[in-house]
């Protein structure tokens, strides 16, 4: 069982640049071949500052961080007992190159199913520009199986 | 980008479909450095075995991405409002995930003309690995 009282806690922020190279490398990983997403001039012309961030990248710029998952084991959860449930994405602004955001991740929901035999961890990350504007929220859900 | 209009988009509607090329060892090593997702079961065949897998598999994120790449191919990213999926079932090595994608509603919400799109991403066999919607704005 996840201890209920995290329901509402916070982990550490993070601070992220967003970089074109990575943004390059994740075009490459997904087979991406729209031009907005390599080449800036191209970005530019589509009304973008730079190469905009492609709608999952966020959850990968939560991940820029040594450990990761240490939040979970933290939490008592065992990482080889853990599967991806769910994931949303809320859309303010774009996210674009040269931009450094900052992903605060909250702690909303813990709850269980099957008496206890499968557990749901919901995890909110809002994410701020530079400039301090939101730009995007996601939504984790985390199955434990127990 | 985006030639489509509000008023010629009908429930009901299917999006292009996209078909990507079988998942491959390369596809999921690739993946995890781009994505910054560095989880070893996707990548090293000794830790998914030790966890009771028979092989690495494809982290959830990189169909996630895929069913992205067939709303951006359809749409200017910046009308996409929301994007959620649920995984269903594990993608595995030489799947080939094809995204589809329905027009389910059409609607007025924050001053703008909206509709929402059911999601699915399926291998060759027609296994549903996601499901989801998202929300865009016109």
């Amino acid at each position: 069982m996840i201890d209920r009282s995290w329901i509402g806690k916070s982990f550490p922020a993070l601070t992220v640049d967003v970089e074109k190279g990575q943004l390059r490398f994740f075009a490459k990983a997904v087979g991406e071949d729209n031009p907005i997403y390599t080449d800036e001039d191209c970005a530019k012309a589509a009304g973008y500052r730079s190469l905009p961030a492609p709608p999952t990248f966020t959850f990968s710029l939560n991940l820029v961080t040594p450990d990761p998952f240490a939040k979970y084991t933290s939490m008592g959860i065992k990482l080889n007992r853990v599967l991806h449930g769910g994931q949303k994405f809320d859309y303010l602004a774009p996210i674009c190159a040269g931009d450094t955001v900052t992903l605060e991740s909250t702690v909303k929901d813990i709850y269980s199913k099957k008496n206890g035999a499968l557990e749901f961890l919901e995890e909110e990350t809002v994410v701020a520009n530079q400039d301090g504007e939101i730009v995007a929220r996601l939504l984790n859900t985390l199955v434990v199986r127990n | 980008m985006s030639e489509l209009k509000f008023e010629n988009i009908d429930v009901g509607d299917n999006l292009p479909a996209l078909t990507k090329p079988a998942v491959s060892r390369t596809t999921l090593a690739l993946f995890a450095g781009a994505s910054n997702d560095h989880n070893p079961i996707h990548i090293d065949i000794d830790v998914a075995k030790a966890a009771g897998m028979d092989d690495v598999f494809a982290q959830g994120m990189l169909s996630m991405a895929y069913l992205g790449q067939l709303l951006t191919n359809w749409v200017a990213q910046d009308q996409i409002r929301s994007y959620g999926v649920r995984f269903g079932a594990i993608t595995h090595l030489k799947d080939k995930v094809t995204c589809t994608g329905r027009v389910i509603d059409k609607f007025t919400e924050d001053g703008e003309n909206r509709i929402r799109v059911s999601l699915q991403a399926a291998n060759q066999d027609a296994d549903v690995k996601l499901r989801g919607e998202a929300i865009i704005a016109f």
